[in-house]
């Protein structure tokens, strides 16, 4: 079935911390080589998807850094193809975006100029692998006006308190769709990805944005519960999301397990912009266990449960562990490092010691000369 | 198309048949070097380092493995609107009934067209078996403050070493007045790289002559010489680095080997000239809880659970626990058993090897069938090649195909014997 994508990753959070100070959370590096929005844009080009827009706002040279040549997506197209989406100033308009409705709608021409009858809406932060067309076509199936993603968090580390809580009959209908509940009566969550016809879509904005309604779970989904046929589609597979430090390092010690590492090994492949680093090389002292390794990084010494990023060096003597090491990071001799985030092209001197918990690892910002 | 100061054909046919089994489905250009490389991405990333963005790739044995590596130049940026790369097969022209590349200028003279189409003033001569990194523009610069004909890039080798080369004598200036191949008695150490800058007009002029007289137009054998007994100006371009010949297992695998040392002669890991290769497959490599990883290059994708010493492991392969690796070049997609000992080997990608198989054992016998091409004890097997388990293979083996246990007597393949399934390989 046809559908154009739209991509929201405006987002920033400050429970990112330094993390986030210098990119967007579609920006973050993941599983030691990838960035958030890798796992989206594949979902999209692999669910046959041609026309992708990407709605940005915080730290925006971040992503467009990365998403520049659209053609590891299969985006560089004639035909549709990849739109980024900044805000702008115009004569009649001079706003940032005012919510995720107003960030749409501000965009409408896209909506108007296509032609495919539905458009799929993710976001840009949540690591997953998910085909869309099932979405698709259990919405038309559904005879739906819009269909939500859901997850149920029982049996994982994700507090239903920090996201939609959906409620649906036996049917799969929509019962009650909380935003954040303080006392939760389910633990199926929203994933903010939604399907929906292109049409409605634009009726919906047109009717909500000039009243000043900016919001699209409370003044899309919620304004419309009653008179539109809302659906829920559960999905079983990995999901994790970027909205904490904690889960940060969550979702890139995820990928130690092999069914998690499994969705970037398998096809339909997540894909991203390739480096052309040479492989990663393992000199006479290095001892490395339960750890994935990027592309150009040259390790000495001992690492453990740990992620690192590429053209990392680990050098002799110094010890990792539970830890997360981005790009071109440099961990001196005898180091050590537990619990720890190090940002990228940041510096730990020989024989420094930088120890977080598991509970609260320490983060140690871009560039930062420790 | 608009005009290019300098163009480059790089010769990339060639079977290099004394890599035996690693080049009976592939061009030579496109053996796996290093983990995540193929030979061709050094001349090639030399050109786009270099500066040359228009570049010809003469193909015409087995081609099907090198066609999908360049594609239409991703790897190297080279998929532009103006130049880029093109591949060119021998092909059928009107009039006359096709024909092969039948030599190194041949072929050259079968594509003048398309040379002429790009309308160059220099035109760069390249083959595709050489590991170096090289910048083609400062050579260019002395081409042209020699105002010369042809410049042609030479090693200085030792003189026992000398007689295997094509030998360039050259005046106090550099300045060639003879060429000699494979001399007995060399006269000179500077040995041609296969190397050459030529002034286009002049090389056309050459090429169109030459063929009138031989239907194998060679550069080496008919182009230099002739040119040398006009008088042109050939001159000498000496170069100091790192440049490997990987033409026989035993050099292969040396090459491979010297890049595992902490501090390499030929660094991959300095960013200033990168080599660039197809990216596909990008998940991180994995170091498993039991693994043992030292002194190995490992590439994306791989799966360590056991021990990998001395090795360079290309992308997507998986060492189960308890497999011990030394010394070996495993390529892509390979898997190796739980428990599987393989020394000094090379295993050309897609090859499943079996559980308690042990590879590379016992005595330094030659190869029965083929003994000048294995013959330092290193055992390779071919490509989408079965080994079943429980084996005892020796030295200088070749297994290739969809191999089954009764191929083997009493599970054991001697060293020098090869087991090579034609039928049927997956």
């Amino acid at each position: 079935m046809k559908a154009i994508g739209i991509i929201l990753a405006g987002g920033n959070s400050e429970r990112l911390k330094s993390l986030c100070k210098a990119r967007a959370i579609a920006a973050m590096p993941v599983a030691a080589g990838y960035r958030a929005i890798d796992f989206a844009l594949s979902n999209m080009s692999n669910s046959s998807i041609k026309k992708v827009a990407v709605i940005t706002q915080y730290n925006s040279r971040s992503l467009q850094d990365h998403l520049s040549s659209a053609k590891w997506w299969d985006l560089d197209r004639k035909e549709g193809g990849l739109y980024i989406f900044t805000p702008f100033l115009s004569s009649d308009n001079n706003f940032w975006f005012r919510g995720i409705a107003d960030s749409i709608y501000q965009n409408i021409s896209f909506l108007k100029r296509s032609h495919e009858p539905y458009v799929v809406i993710a976001s840009g932060e949540a690591i997953y692998k998910m085909d869309y067309q099932k979405v698709l076509e259990y919405h038309v199936e559904k005879n739906a006006d819009i269909t939500i993603v859901t997850k149920n968090v029982l049996d994982t580390t994700k507090d239903p308190h920090d996201f939609g809580v959906i409620t649906m009959d036996e049917n799969m209908r929509m019962v009650s769709f909380e935003e954040k509940p303080i006392e939760s009566t389910s633990n199926d969550i929203s994933l903010g990805i939604y399907v929906i016809s292109r049409p409605l879509l634009i009726k919906l904005l047109e009717n909500a944005i000039p009243k000043g309604y900016y919001d699209f779970v409370k003044d899309i989904i919620l304004r419309n519960k009653q008179h539109l046929n809302i659906f829920a589609y559960k999905f079983d597979g990995y999901w994790n999301t970027l909205n904490s430090v904690e889960a940060y390092m969550e979702t890139n010690m995820d990928f130690l397990k092999p069914e998690v590492l499994s969705i970037l090994k398998t096809e339909p492949y997540i894909t991203t912009k390739p480096s052309d680093d040479p492989s990663a090389k393992f000199n006479s002292t290095a001892n490395v266990k339960n750890t994935i390794v990027g592309t150009g990084t040259i390790i000495d010494g001992n690492v453990s449960n740990s992620v690192l990023f590429r053209k990392v060096t680990i050098s002799e003597g110094a010890t990792v562990n539970n830890s997360i090491i981005m790009k071109s990071s440099y961990i001196g001799k005898n180091c050590v490092i537990e619990n720890a985030i190090i940002d990228k092209e940041a510096v730990i001197s020989d024989g420094k010691q930088v120890i977080g918990t598991p509970e609260e690892p320490v983060v140690i910002s871009k560039g930062f000369v420790v | 198309m608009r005009k290019k100061e300098m163009m480059a054909m790089l010769l990339a046919g060639g079977q290099g048949s004394r890599l035996g089994i690693l080049t009976m489905d592939k061009a030579k250009p496109a053996v796996a070097f290093g983990g995540k490389y193929r030979i061709i991405d050094f001349p090639m990333s030399n050109c786009v380092n270099s500066g040359v963005e228009t570049v010809g790739i003469l193909t015409q044995y087995q081609p099907l493995t090198l066609n999908q590596h360049i594609g239409i130049g991703v790897p190297w940026d080279l998929d532009t609107r103006n130049g880029g790369v093109a591949t060119l097969a021998p092909h059928m022209r009107e009039g006359e009934v096709g024909e092969w590349y039948s030599g190194t200028a041949n072929a050259i003279y079968q594509n003048i067209d398309y040379i002429d189409a790009n309308n160059p003033e220099y035109v760069l001569i390249l083959s595709g078996d050489h590991i170096y990194k090289m910048d083609y523009s400062a050579m260019l610069k002395y081409h042209k403050e020699h105002n010369c004909d042809v410049t042609i890039a030479v090693l200085e080798v030792s003189m026992e070493e000398a007689s295997r080369f094509g030998i360039m004598n050259a005046d106090e200036n550099d300045k060639i007045y003879e060429f000699e191949e494979k001399p007995e008695h060399p006269k000179s150490n500077l040995a041609s790289m296969g190397i050459y800058i030529f002034t286009w007009d002049k090389l056309r002029a050459a090429l169109i002559e030459d063929n009138k007289i031989h239907s194998d137009s060679d550069f080496g054998k008919h182009i230099i010489p002739s040119m040398l007994e006009k008088s042109m100006t050939l001159y000498a371009y000496r170069f100091k680095d790192y440049w490997k010949d990987v033409g026989t297992i035993e050099s292969y695998w040396a090459a491979n080997m010297e890049l595992i040392k902490t501090l390499p002669e030929f660094n991959l890991y300095e960013y200033f000239w990168k080599i660039y290769t197809k990216s596909d497959l990008q998940p991180p490599m994995y170091s498993g809880i039991n693994s043992d990883i030292k002194t190995s290059i490992v590439s994306e994708g791989c799966q360590v659970e056991g021990t990998v010493h001395h090795s360079v492991l290309s992308k997507n392969v998986t060492i189960e626990e308890g497999a011990i690796v030394k010394d070996s070049i495993i390529m892509e997609n390979c898997h190796i058993g739980k428990n599987t000992i393989i020394e000094r080997c090379i295993i050309d990608q897609n090859t499943v090897i079996g559980s308690n198989v042990k590879m590379g054992i016992g005595e330094n016998v030659p190869n029965e069938e083929k003994p000048h091409i294995y013959n330092t004890g290193i055992t390779v097997i071919g490509n989408n090649t079965i080994v079943p388990d429980n084996l005892e293979i020796g030295k200088n083996c070749v297994i290739y195909g969809n191999t089954k246990p009764e191929n083997y007597e009493n599970n054991k393949l001697e060293s020098g014997k090869s087991v090579i399934i034609m039928e049927g390989a997956i």
